[in-house]
């Protein structure tokens, strides 16, 4: 008898709980499961790295840029490292179309879907509840849609970008085993706000 | 709490880096031809002035990268991380 496979998102325990703090007229936190995440390394002056902006539809920004198509996100994590974003399932196929843009030249794609899991903090409290943890000015006029950061929230790693739809949010992308320690944490500084 | 500047990141808190000691400490062209006390001298002795240090740090929480750093260690003044084309070398692909 084998046991039947089932996938459970790091922050599957919480979602009730982050429902519960959530309130419409100030923040709304709610955990963005399984979106196909890819690392890039390849060198930014190189033919490799024209080859895949072609490949996407967008050239590789710089550090603490983001570009965007339609389907995948590209954040500029460093001088020559990016996580590309996309829908669950599409792993595979951005492995695929970057391996063959990179055509053996020097670099690395990996899947890293299971490294972090993203956190969506929304609403127009999003910013203060943030800050609590976050030193960074998150303020649009700084930290626009096309900026995104790796820095510490709430003394954890993560990574952040501006994800507005219909009213301002960010994506916090937190690794896997600290996503509880996270939510906890903002469920707490969300507190406050009513939810 | 100093504000350092990444030269890949902008600004950000101290305590986002990890400290990497003394800058420009060469590697010894030839190891084996030292002497234990010189091969010791390479390993363990570091300039400690009061005033002006260039000194490793690495943006441990953001681009995770190593660069050089200028800071007075009386007043903790920061003079001035290298443009990007500097930290060419700290650039590893």
């Amino acid at each position: 008898m084998t046991a039947d496979l089932y996938g459970a998102s790091p922050l599957a325990v919480r979602a009730d709980a982050l429902a519960a703090s959530s309130s419409p007229s100030t923040v709304r936190i709610a955990e963005v499961p399984f979106r196909a995440q890819v690392t890039l390394r390849v060198d930014p002056r190189g033919a490799a790295a024209e080859r895949i902006g072609a490949a996407l539809g967008a050239a590789l920004p710089g550090p603490g840029g983001v570009a965007r198509t339609e389907r995948v996100a590209v954040l500029g994590l460093g001088p020559d490292e990016w996580l590309l974003v996309g829908p669950e399932g599409a792993a595979q196929g951005l492995q695929d179309t970057l391996t063959a843009a990179l055509d053996r030249a020097f670099g690395a794609v990996v899947d890293v879907s299971a490294h972090r899991t993203i956190v969506q903090v929304s609403g127009p409290k999003a910013r203060e509840v943030l800050n609590k943890g976050c030193a960074l000015d998150l303020h649009p006029r700084v930290f626009a849609s096309d900026r995104c950061a790796q820095t510490d929230v709430a003394r954890t790693s993560a990574i952040l970008m501006r994800h507005d739809v219909v009213e301002p949010g960010f994506w916090v992308f937190v690794r896997a085993s600290f996503a509880r320690y996270l939510a906890d944490w903002l469920i707490d500084a969300a507190a406050e706000y009513g939810g | 709490m100093m504000l350092i500047p990444c030269p890949w990141c902008g600004p950000r808190n101290e305590t986002e880096f990890h400290y990497g000691g003394q800058a420009g400490v060469a590697y010894p062209r030839d190891p084996q031809a030292l002497s234990d006390a010189e091969w010791a001298q390479f390993l363990f002795f570091r300039d400690n002035p009061k005033g002006v240090f260039a000194e490793r740090w690495m943006h441990r929480s953001g681009c995770r990268r190593w660069f050089d750093l200028r800071r007075d260690t009386a007043t903790n003044e920061i003079l001035g991380a290298g443009a990007h084309e500097e930290q060419e070398r700290t650039v590893s692909v």
